[in-house]
């Protein structure tokens, strides 16, 4: 986590440093020799903005496809977990993105028509927009953070998604509710920490009057490779549950189910890149906001302002829809 | 030696990708006298489309809370994304009014990430019970 | 650019009096070649990093046949030997041969065969050159602090477990994948927007169309490399669980993420091998290509056919029966736009008036080894014959005839192909023939074996073996020791022509492309600005001839005109 954290900050300091020194000391004519005329340098710059968002969308096509086998596989997973994320807190940022959207694309109007004024305005509004998101963010990473709601080994939650109190069962084996012993802690092999005393692996204690966890596979606990690699030996205890016949209460109150942590990776893989795509707009409109004070933008030369925009719809875009996927599971 | 039929390689170069706004009429107030590059979105259109937009994510949150089974509502909740993000592409993004191989590469790229998921949900939704869950009724090999 | 009017051509007229120095020369110090946004010293500079890898790349493999020369431990232990193959793979496919043809040397001949004076974006092309650079070095620091030993494939749940440095070698392959990206996206906006007045889509020459394949599988695949290798990172690093079974997590979903892009990745290898092989093949042969509208559809068919057949590498590896039934049917239709290329090669040759200088011989190798290595892929696309030969030597002789056999043939004929235009020297052509035949030769003799023990049962990436495979294992090692000799030598000759070698002319080689207008080597915007390109029929050879006292070719003058509107290949 710190590693990430000395790697994140040198490079969001890099980001606005480099926007706001180029922004300051970029200079004209903005014609570049190879092209015939400022048509033919537009065109070109809009066609590889769209094939960068062409990219863009591949990019983000792999959590979608993570998202959709492990939720396709693990539904009451999804469907419990789902239960953590604050509604309120997602509609109030996808809110906050589209009026951001609306002022990206009116700012391109503006440059377009030469209002110089009204562009640096709606800049502004952009990037308020924007940091509000990452703000709204923070909160609710902070909350997750805190409630240990988070993804793969980490997922240890305090409290149930209606705010209930869990209590975690000690280290010590045969000592949970419903009476199984409790499964090892699982080992990590990669160096991560050992802080945390309960396992992903079997989170958690059934609810009462529900069949108790069995592991049946107990490399599968250890976090070993064990054969998977031709997928046979794993044995999740979610399907010893539902061999059991056991039907699996995703009610708010009810305990987690197995492998709920995997619904908070994705959360986090998801909503972690969206917000780095955020992060990266802001350091783009910062740029845009030095040129366009500096009274670069006009009806023949705008490119550089359509072309961020259409970057922040497309952001806009991604979160239109891990809005529902992620908060609006029903 | 040089005929006059002979053209020049790289001066002036084929501009085949013609603007596509050119032919876009029907928006009383299009900036096509404002003397400058591509398609002006009229405000009307901009507030309009933003309106939609948050009309509809008002609609997918309080549909949420009619329970017509799981499938449904998944299936409600991802037809408002996909309006709501057409929306986004055709006025914000422009792409109606603009060149049209921009929306091709906009829609070949999408279209393989539908591939991408169908053939790995196929995939996955096969080994899940053949190969890793299912391990009582695991054949001996895969083929 | 200039606008000015356009002097007649006549591509040896104004020889003794050049206006602009050549791009190799118009600035000089070492600054002047870092900040450049010249896509031809850029190219230059692509050119130098990834021959360097290769000699690298080289090294390793040499180190591994090594150790296999006699059953036991020779030279290394099992993990060193472990590490070894994975950086020879990681090197050759990610610094070597991915961005070898598009990036060096199609950087350089692309904007000079549309005629125009740079790609699209010549900041963003700098950008990608220093991302590969970035991209290599990490690669590189995972080698000295303790070099991965999962194979170039990372796969999951070893590389996420193993005690090697994987994080540097990931963050490496992530890096480059975006300079692949930003290259690809160069070109494509490059094709579109600077074809000049008069070359239709019809009319580009077949190398063009190769590019343009490549450059869309560069654009659409390579980010999902990227965010693979990001899950992968983070699983590492954090240990997010997402493809670890422990943790309801799932590797076989890995496979699926890496070669959605990886199998494409084998056309963004092969596919500018073809495109180059195609203009090899008609200048040498001074004759119309045949079936043009077909190798230009077959590119782009390949591109299309290469996303649906990913599931062909995870036959054996987890993935389910109805997948294998799907993905095998799927790969065997990639026989038919591959097996259009080779007949319409083929037919070009048939009745041509071959010249067989160094390129020549190595387009003509290119055409026998790209057959045995696509012929043997059909073979591996079969489900049932590859459950047997799935893992073993068989597979790596395949990949080797593809990747070395083909695509880095392609490389080393297109490099001496454009070496004069790129450097204004000839090289000796008697030792590039050589070279060309022994790189051949020692290709088969390394390779062929492989198939052999490969179907006997010999299995890959093993560090030891039993004593029967002795005898195809020194051979194999006996071989590739001949081919790394051969290549030193034949990069020698490269070099030592950068000193000592003739003058090359304008068109050394007989062809019809835009950049054989160009003086050799060009000034910086490509065509001297009173002396543009006419843009004649591409793959007409008729009026070109040869002429002793320029020691190139050049064109009759007005024998013929230019190609009307009407012209159709």
């Amino acid at each position: 986590m710190t590693l990430a954290i000395y790697i994140f900050v040198p490079l969001v300091i890099l980001g606005i440093t480099y926007a706001v020194v180029h922004g300051l000391t970029v200079r004209g004519p903005f014609i570049q020799h190879h092209f015939d005329d400022d048509v033919h340098q537009f065109d070109s710059g809009k066609l590889g903005i769209w094939l960068f968002l062409g990219q863009e969308v591949l990019f983000f096509s792999a959590l979608f496809v993570a998202y959709i086998i492990y939720r396709h596989n693990h539904p009451e997973v999804f469907a419990y977990a789902h239960q953590y994320l604050d509604v309120k807190m997602g509609a109030i940022n996808t809110g906050v993105l589209i009026l951001s959207s609306l002022t990206a694309a009116w700012a391109v109007r503006a440059a377009q028509l030469g209002q110089k004024k009204l562009l640096i305005g709606l800049i502004i509004v952009t990037l308020l927009c924007a940091f509000g998101f990452l703000v709204i963010k923070y909160f609710e990473y902070e909350h997750k953070a805190h409630v240990g709601t988070v993804f793969g080994k980490r997922f240890v939650p305090h409290e149930a998604p209606d705010g209930r109190p869990i209590h975690q069962p000690d280290a010590t084996p045969g000592k949970t509710e419903g009476g199984a012993p409790a499964p090892k802690e699982p080992v990590n092999t990669v160096g991560g920490t050992k802080a945390q005393p309960a396992p992903g692996a079997a989170p958690g204690t059934p609810a009462p009057g529900t069949q108790p966890v069995v592991p049946e596979d107990p490399s599968a606990l250890r976090g070993e490779p064990a054969s998977t690699a031709t997928g046979v030996g794993v044995l999740p205890a979610l399907e010893a549950q539902k061999r059991a016949g056991v039907k699996i209460d995703t009610h708010a109150s009810a305990l987690p189910p197995p492998n709920t942590g995997m619904f908070f990776t994705i959360y986090f893989a998801m909503t972690g890149l969206h917000g780095i795509h955020v992060l990266a707009g802001i350091f783009v409109f910062i740029w845009l906001l030095i040129r366009a004070c500096r009274g670069h933008f006009g009806p023949r030369y705008y490119g550089p302002v359509d072309f961020a925009a259409l970057y922040w719809h497309l952001v806009d875009l991604i979160w239109i829809f891990l809005f529902p996927l992620l908060y609006l599971i029903h | 030696m040089a005929a006059p039929t002979q053209h020049s390689a790289s001066a002036a170069h084929a501009h085949e990708d013609a603007h596509a706004h050119e032919g876009e009429h029907g928006h009383d107030d299009h900036g096509h006298g404002h003397g400058g590059i591509g398609h002006v979105l009229p405000l009307k259109v901009l507030f309009g489309t933003w309106g939609t937009l948050m009309v509809l994510t008002v609609l997918t949150v309080t549909v949420r809370s009619i329970d017509l089974g799981a499938n449904i509502n998944l299936m409600i909740a991802m037809l408002i994304a996909t309006v709501k993000a057409t929306l986004v592409c055709l006025y914000f993004m422009h792409l109606r009014y603009d060149n049209r191989f921009h929306s091709i590469v906009f829609m070949s790229a999408i279209l393989l990430a539908l591939l991408f998921v169908s053939f790995t949900l196929m995939d996955s939704t096969q080994y899940q019970t053949d190969a890793i869950w299912g391990k009582d009724d695991l054949s001996p090999l895969p083929y | 650019m200039s606008t000015a009017a356009h002097t007649p051509n006549a591509p040896h007229a104004d020889a003794g009096a050049e206006p602009e120095p050549s791009y190799l020369v118009n600035k000089r110090g070492l600054r002047s070649w870092l900040y450049t946004l010249d896509h031809k010293r850029i190219g230059v500079m692509y050119l130098i990093g990834i021959t360097l890898s290769f000699l690298l790349g080289g090294a390793f493999a040499l180190l591994l046949r090594l150790e296999l020369f006699s059953p036991g431990a020779q030279l290394w232990t099992e993990n060193q030997y472990n590490q070894l193959f994975t950086l020879h793979g990681a090197v050759m496919v990610f610094l070597v041969i991915i961005p070898g043809l598009p990036a060096a040397l199609g950087n350089f001949a692309l904007p000079l065969q549309l005629g125009a004076p740079d790609v699209a974006f010549p900041r963003l092309n700098l950008f990608s050159f220093y991302l590969w650079c970035a991209g290599a070095s990490l690669l590189l620091l995972s080698l000295i602090v303790n070099a991965a030993d999962t194979g170039w494939t990372f796969y999951t749940p070893y590389s996420t477990t193993t005690g090697t440095a994987v994080v540097p070698a990931v963050g490496g392959a992530f890096v480059l994948g975006f300079s692949s990206i930003f290259t690809g996206l160069n070109f494509i906006t490059t094709i579109h927007k600077f074809k000049p007045k008069g070359m239709t889509w019809f009319r580009m020459p077949l190398n063009l169309w190769g590019i343009y394949s490549t450059a869309l599988l560069q654009v659409l695949a390579t980010p999902v490399l990227g965010i693979t290798l990001l899950l992968l990172l983070t699983e590492r690093i954090l240990n997010i669980g997402i493809f670890d079974p422990a943790l309801g997590g799932d590797p076989v979903l890995f496979q699926h993420f890496f070669w959605f892009y990886s199998h494409p990745a084998v056309y963004i290898m092969i596919l500018p091998a073809m495109a180059v092989m195609s203009d090899l093949i008609t200048t040498f042969s001074h004759k119309h290509i045949f079936g043009y509208r077909f190798i230009a559809y077959s590119s782009i068919g390949l591109a299309a056919l290469s996303f649906l057949v990913w599931g062909h590498h995870m036959f054996v590896s987890g993935q389910s029966k109805l997948a294998g039934m799907v993905f095998s049917a799927l790969t065997f239709t990639v026989a038919i736009p591959s097996a259009i290329k080779v007949f319409n090669w083929v037919a070009t040759l048939y009745k041509a008036d071959i010249t067989l200088k160094t390129p020549m011989l190595y387009a003509l190798s290119f055409i026998l080894l790209f057959t045995i290595g696509g012929l043997t892929g059909i073979f591996l696309g079969a489900l049932n014959v590859d459950v047997h030969l799935h893992d073993t030597y068989f597979v790596v002789a395949h990949f080797h005839y593809v990747m070395m056999g083909s695509a880095l043939i392609a490389f080393l004929g297109a490099l001496h192909y454009w070496y004069p235009k790129m450097f204004g020297r000839m090289f000796n052509e008697r030792v590039g023939q050589v070279c060309a035949i022994f790189v051949f030769i020692g290709f088969n003799v390394t390779f062929l074996p492989q198939f052999v023990m490969g179907a006997r049962g010999m299995a890959r990436r093993y560090f030891d073996y039993d004593p029967e495979f002795t005898l195809y294992h020194r051979i194999s090692t006996i071989g590739a020791l001949f081919m790394g000799i051969t290549l030193v030598v034949s990069f020698g000759n490269l070099v030592w022509s950068l000193f000592k070698g003739p003058k090359a002319p304008r068109n050394p080689w007989g062809g019809t492309t835009l950049e054989w207008q160009a003086p050799s080597p060009p000034p910086l915007y490509n065509f001297y600005a009173n002396e543009q390109p006419v843009l004649y029929d591409i793959y007409d050879y008729d009026d070109l001839v040869y002429d002793e006292k320029e020691g190139g070719y050049v064109r009759l003058p007005g024998k013929k005109d230019p190609p009307t509107e009407s012209h159709e290949p």
